[in-house]
């Protein structure tokens, strides 16, 4: 075999496979694909009766819903293959099937079929009848929650940082506050409840406080550590350079301790949360968590599979916003870590 | 040093006034350092002066004290033992008439290459009135082009011509070089030390270079100052009247070297 008959041998399979696997058949094959799944979802959901012993109101608006969902897919998919900006999306694609599959396996194992025990187990369209005609409270919860949230995380995350500077910077500083943030710092803020209700004039300022504490103690430590770490020939550059004291806090520590800062913010927002669910569930009369536990006492399994999706979307968003803030502020880093 | 400017009269412009050179005296220094519990010498009773507007480098082994030394020069630490002064005023601390170019370039990776230049001045609170100093320096070394640019974009050649232009901006009367070529790769070395000939020629500021590569003390200095291993003290003075540009294969050089050589210890070996 000669060398240029062995390279055909090789690359004519090749060839074939990345013909195959090329970007623009691979986009419409995929999207057309997920728009077809969730044209199923829709025409299952309009077509096949519910259960007779059922009596599910919105289950024709559900179905208006997927096909809206499949026809927006099949948009786009087929203005993929004109649009360059577009074909980035057809990294979405398995992912639009596969959610559109389990739509349809929920509305079939429910709805339908009835193979999931009710109420422990509602279709798609009882959480949908919530997210509609419940959307005044929840939107009164998301409000409450939000707001107790960002004072609480507001109020951790700036006397942490402060304090994780001061501790970084100052030997005296350490010396005293070092030993309390050991000792208390790893306890968890949850353990402080009982307590905080009962000394706080109210619970959304208890709650305000254990929320702080949640988020302060890792912001504490990550800015300490950040601030410790830095390379001292930093401080050295900057004072051969004619810099005081407060240019070498403010203009050098700071900046470069910005990265472990955010590692900080990050696990305290992650914290908060759990806080925040808690606080709510046992003390707070408002928000996400204190609506989880009303639709738990009234069996409203449907109310909380609503709720529980936007504290997920709430909690995914906040992080998000955090990373992309970061993202903004930290640019000069290379290889961050994508969110 | 808002002294170095002054406004010409007639066209109302700002010239840079000539620089000045600072005198450099080293009395008796000794230092050491704790180490383990043990009291480790590294500087034993050196003294040597250089001239406003010498350029002197220091040479000897990597670990002698070297960068210690120049630590003390820059006001970094105070000595154990010994006086430091410049034009006749003992150094205490940093200042910015003394700037120190490290080995390694720190540029501060979260600033662009304009504000690291801008550093000195913001320090000092005089970036308002200088601005134009920075572009002057970047242009100087050479990268005007790269004001907006981040330290990770840049390569190492181009992070230690940054921190020269960090250094210059301050209008330095004593620049303190410690092993600043080391990291590079040869051309790109060569280079560099080029450069910082013309610029000290053109500058005036007196220049104490820290470096163990013989033939750079011998290319850029006009006087090579031979240091023993730890605790270094002073073996030899090399001086080299040679002008520049100097060429590395002038058998003036060549000589020279040998003779550097010899200073160490290392005439039979190379």
């Amino acid at each position: 075999m000669t060398p240029s008959a062995l390279s055909d041998w090789v690359n004519a399979p090749m060839a074939a496979f990345r013909l195959l696997s090329a970007p623009v058949s691979m986009s419409c094959i995929g999207g057309f694909a997920a728009a077809a799944a969730w044209l199923a979802a829709a025409w299952v959901t309009a077509v096949w009766p519910d259960r007779p012993d059922t009596d599910w109101s919105y289950t024709g608006k559900l179905a208006a819903i997927f096909e809206v969902c499949a026809v927006a897919v099949a948009c786009v998919s087929l203005a993929g293959i004109r649009f360059e900006a577009l074909r980035r999306l057809r990294r979405s694609a398995p992912w639009l099937l596969a959610l559109a599959l389990f739509l349809l396996f929920w509305e079939v194992g429910t709805a339908k079929y009835g193979l999931l025990p009710l109420p422990f187990f509602p279709p798609p369209q009882a959480i949908l009848e919530v997210l509609i005609d419940d959307w005044a409270r929840l939107s009164d919860s998301i409000f409450a929650s939000l707001l107790l949230l960002a004072g609480g995380v507001a109020l951790g995350g700036s006397v942490g940082f402060v304090v994780g500077v001061a501790i970084g910077w100052s030997r005296a500083v350490g010396y005293w506050v070092n030993p309390m943030l050991r000792f208390i710092g790893p306890l968890p803020a949850t353990a402080w409840l009982p307590l905080a209700f009962f000394i706080f004039p109210s619970s959304h300022s208890a709650s305000t406080f254990l929320i702080a504490l949640a988020t302060g103690f890792p912001v504490t430590v990550l800015t300490w550590s950040g601030i410790a770490s830095v390379n001292t020939a930093y401080y050295d550059i900057a004072r051969t350079l004619g810099a005081r004291p407060s240019f070498l806090v403010l203009k050098v520590a700071i900046p470069a301790a910005m990265p472990h800062v955010f590692v900080g913010l990050f696990m305290g927002l992650g914290n908060s949360f759990a806080v925040l669910v808690v606080a709510e569930m046992l003390g707070v009369k408002s928000g996400l968590g204190w609506y989880l536990q009303w639709a738990q006492g009234w069996a409203a399994y449907a109310n909380m599979y609503a709720a529980l999706l936007i504290m997920a979307a709430v909690c995914s968003g906040l992080v998000t916003l955090l990373f992309r803030l970061r993202d903004r502020l930290l640019s000069w880093q290379r290889g961050l870590l994508r969110w | 040093m808002v002294a170095a400017m002054q406004v010409d009269a007639g066209t109302g412009l700002i010239e840079p006034r000539p620089r000045r050179g600072a005198a450099l005296d080293v009395s008796g220094v000794s230092h050491a350092f704790e180490l383990n519990g043990q009291l480790l010498s590294v500087l034993d009773r050196l003294s040597f002066h250089a001239e406003p507007g010498e350029f002197v480098a220091l040479l000897g082994p990597s670990g002698c004290g070297k960068s210690t030394l120049l630590r003390l020069v820059a006001g970094l630490e105070p000595p154990c033992a010994g006086r430091l002064s410049m034009d006749g005023r003992v150094i205490e601390g940093p200042d910015p008439s003394r700037v120190v170019v490290f080995q390694d370039p720190t540029l501060y990776p979260w600033r662009t290459v304009w504000r690291n230049v801008a550093l000195g001045l913001e320090a000092r609170n005089l970036l308002r009135h200088r601005r134009e100093a920075i572009d002057d320096a970047l242009r100087l070394v050479g990268l005007a082009g790269f004001a907006t640019a981040y330290p990770h974009q840049l390569s190492g050649g181009m992070a230690q011509r940054a921190a020269l232009a960090r250094a210059l901006v301050n209008d330095p009367m004593l620049l303190i070089l410690d092993e600043p070529f080391g990291q590079l790769d040869s051309l790109t070395r060569i280079a560099m030390q080029a450069e910082l000939v013309s610029l000290w020629q053109r500058s005036s500021f007196t220049a104490l270079l820290v470096t163990h590569d013989v033939e750079e003390a011998l290319l850029l200095a006009g006087r090579v100052i031979v240091l023993s291993d730890r605790p270094a003290q002073i073996k030899a003075e090399v001086v080299n009247k040679q002008p520049y540009p100097r060429h590395r294969g002038d058998p003036q050089l060549v000589e020279l070297r040998r003779e550097v050589f010899a200073h160490l210890g290392l005439d039979d070996s190379w």
